[in-house]
């Protein structure tokens, strides 16, 4: 070892011993269990090395692990110009190597509902040790991992002796985003994916059509989007730019969940399914207008089902989201064919009853393509006899808990976004409301508690396109990560969580990550992308 | 003319006939006059020319004007990889000839420039007359923004004639760099988006209480003990002569602010006996508190400090703050208490903020660059009742004022806050035309406590482009929020395409989104 290589080495810990401050030796979110030590391991770009632990069940090949190593170089080493992990072993600097072990092949699929995100982690000398049941797993720990590392006043790379032990508190940890009232461009979606997984969030709710414009390209029905989108080729997403999204975010262990909602929602559907949404009236002739998707008519289910068809064989996972909310009942009421279907099913005057009829029928075509289908909470409050078995996507504003605890008393799986509608912007530091919510905080059984099966983030895009959506998503929305990840007594207390975040937030910053600051203060390494 | 660019120029023509849409005609912020026509001139970047008029008093060689040339010819044809102007005969021709009245152009813009110009795009040419350079420079920018592309890409112009003038001279935009620094390529975009909003004054609140990002000749301890970071989080000599010249180059002003005496806590760093010490019961407690007003070396140091920032800064404005003074501290030390009591002050603390300021005016005046009776005030608090009363009141004084108060956009709220902005009216108050003349304009604030680089741009633009057509446009012709929203939706695409990371008004989109990530 050479004399310059021990000085580096023993200055950081003279910094220490002589009051300097060390940065928060943290991971956001916080790992069920953490134990640091004082002792830190220098680490060299050249003497760096990933290896499958001869043990385990995944080996070199598995392309979610040989893309991780070569990710996470990269952001452990950030000044190393990038590139694989080294090969060439440079003897004069001590040797780390990261061992990964995996428990479960194969590493071919898709991370799904049930996937298993438990992973431990050992830093020793010259060494760490990672175990986990599944790639997926292996992952969460490979980002801990490269945010156990740091960079003391010389530059120098360390890391603290650690163990960890740690799993998710909520199998669903999710981010929508609604490329629809503003067309994201594709780099825009993929960043996010890769700010996601800093974050350990594993789920992208893609609302991808809505009534503005409908920017997804169908092989069957390629009107849709060449009438409906913005622009019919630079407002798009191709099937190859859904597939790209999906190959990402299966790389960082993220489940893509797509969204089609309907019957409201719809207008910009219309125009490349002309007979698809209900002619309004104004007294007895067409107003010209048209409302929600037209629940009458056979024409509608068979283009949904080819429609639902095609989407669940280019998205694989298992969910699928219908939508189902804010339909406007004022067209269906002025169409005399939808009165005359009404009083012929029984349905008096009530709406929500001929949406529940749509609803049904839509959630059965999805069952039927073998899917389990999400719902926003409408359908849920509409729908009180014979429910099919979706998962309801609890959304509104005032006691929403309450709303949780009717879903599951009825025994249906719930995921919790209203308290996380970050759209809604405000002074940053209400980072903390996001942080304080308690998404168990409800009188229920056991039983019930499990059907909250996590929460997600909402940015709409009313006011939102790729020029404010980072700033407006980061770091705020690793205030929910956190909550849905860790442990609620360990991280009660917002004022312990604001170093942290703070830290985490110059961290997402080095990676390229345009998150707005906390407060009043500075990175060592601001955002240069101007 | 070959064919295909007859083809070109007819299809256009064709488009309109056929129902196509024409994008909303509009220049942003509203001139005072505008005539538009139907009548549209087809533009070739191959065959656009900007040339000084024989009569003009400013020719070539004045680095102003070159300057501009070469950065409007790329503004105007973004596709055509930018560069000076050429000439191949295969286009029609058309030429921009600009006539400047007086010279000469190697000052800087300053309070009372003339910014009036006069447009008239006519075949095979646009005529620009100006009294100034800066006046030549707004006309650029409106012309500029006459120029469409149709939907097969060619660059066009409407026949138009314009005769515009600023209702405020004083239009300004402040950015915090010490709550968070910001690297200068987001200072210098921001003068660049602000040339394209007529913005004219950019007010550089550079220093305060957790940083003192700015590199001083005199007192090099300041920003090495009181920045965030002694090389990376500073502004040198040189950069803030890039960012006087950058703004130069685009009419744009840059007003220092040295807030003082609170705001000052990053000063004490570097400059250890000027700041309070403060008491806990007979002893100093550690802490400081605002500037020590009762000792001469104070005054020695800001005196030396501003004589300092005075040759750095060639603005005849200087902005010396004064604003939320916490009187605890002054309260609980001895000396200043002897002091007060000395002076006859009672405990009246006011009365030593007030004995503070008017000493170091004095100081500053000495050479002559600032006169007490000068002061310009800025209103920076309150409600529209609050501060037109304050409007009221200051200007029944004498004195001229700068409007601040509404515009604090490093506020934000959901939905479509800028109509707040927009429909302000800064000579809405009690007052004779006398009083009201003594508003000369107002400014936008960004503040630091919640951005930085990484969403200071979203959050200046489109917004503060309301704020810059109050300031610029007449407020009859501009009363209208709704007749605002289509052509400010049209502006914030076309800050998109030059770059400006522009947030979008409403639901939508723009044939050129934001690419930037």
């Amino acid at each position: 070892m050479s004399s310059r290589c021990n000085l580096r080495f023993l200055i950081p810990g003279l910094a220490l011993l002589l009051g300097g401050v060390p940065s928060v030796l943290a991971v956001w979110p916080q790992p069920q269990q953490i134990r640091n030590s004082a002792e830190r391991y220098s680490l060299s770009a050249r003497a760096f090395l990933f290896k499958h632990a001869d043990v385990s069940a995944v080996r070199s090949g598995c392309d979610v692990l040989d893309q991780a190593f070569t990710r996470y170089f990269t952001l452990i080493f950030p000044e190393s110009g990038g590139g694989a992990h080294n090969r060439y072993f440079w003897t004069e600097a001590d040797p780390f190597t990261v061992e990964v072990n995996v428990a479960e092949g194969p590493c071919d699929g898709y991370p799904a509902e049930g996937s298993i995100e438990n992973y431990k982690l050992t830093v020793s000398p010259g060494q760490a040790v990672l175990t986990s049941v599944t790639v997926w797993g292996a992952l969460r720990g490979l980002e801990s991992l490269s945010q156990l590392v740091e960079q003391d006043d010389y530059g120098a790379y360390y890391i603290n002796k650690t163990e960890i032990e740690d799993f998710p508190r909520f199998q669903f940890r999710g981010l929508l985003l609604d490329t629809s009232r503003h067309y994201l461009p594709l780099q825009a979606i993929l960043k996010t994916l890769d700010a996601m997984a800093y974050s350990k969030l594993n789920v992208f709710h893609w609302h991808i059509v809505d009534d503005p414009s409908f920017p997804y390209q169908s092989r069957k029905y390629p009107d849709l989007s060449k009438k409906g989108a913005y622009h019919p080729f630079t407002h798009i997403y191709t099937q190859t730019d859904v597939r790209r999204v999906i190959e990402h975010a299966r790389l960082r262990g993220i489940r893509v969940l797509a969204e089609f909602d309907s019957p409201g929602h719809t207008q910009s559907w219309g125009n490349g399914q002309p007979s698809l949404l209900t002619p309004c009236y104004r007294g007895d002739v067409p107003s010209g207008t048209y409302g929600p998707v037209n629940p009458i008519l056979d024409s509608t289910y068979v283009f949904m089902a080819n429609l639902l068809k095609e989407v669940t064989s280019v998205f694989p996972d298992s969910y699928i989201h219908l939508g189902g909310d804010e339909v406007d009942f004022s067209c269906w009421k002025s169409n005399p064919d939808i009165k005359a279907f009404m009083k012929k099913m029984g349905f008096g005057s009530d709406f929500t009853k001929l949406e529940s009829f749509y609803m049904q029928n839509i959630v059965n075509i999805s069952t039927m393509l073998n899917r389990s289908s999400v719902v926003w909470q409408d359908v849920f409050d509409y729908h009180e006899i014979n429910r099919p078995r979706y998962v309801v996507e609890v959304w509104k504003w005032g006691c929403y808990l309450c709303e949780v605890r009717r879903v599951t008393k009825a025994g249906l799986k719930v995921i919790l976004a209203s308290p996380w509608y970050l759209d809604l912007p405000g002074p940053t530091h209400d980072w903390a409301r996001y942080y304080n919510v308690r998404p168990l905080a409800f009188k229920g059984t056991e039983e019930q508690k499990k059907l909250v099966i996590g929460g997600e983030v909402c940015m709409w895009g009313e006011y939102v396109d790729a020029t404010n959506l980072s700033p407006r998503l980061w770091p705020r929305a690793c205030a929910a990560a956190e909550r849905l990840w860790s442990d609620e007594v360990q991280t009660s207390s917002v004022d312990q969580a604001f170093p942290r975040l703070t830290d985490f937030r110059c961290r997402l910053l080095r990676r390229g990550i345009q998150a707005e600051p906390l407060y009043v203060g500075h990175c060592k390494n601001e955002y240069q992308g101007i």
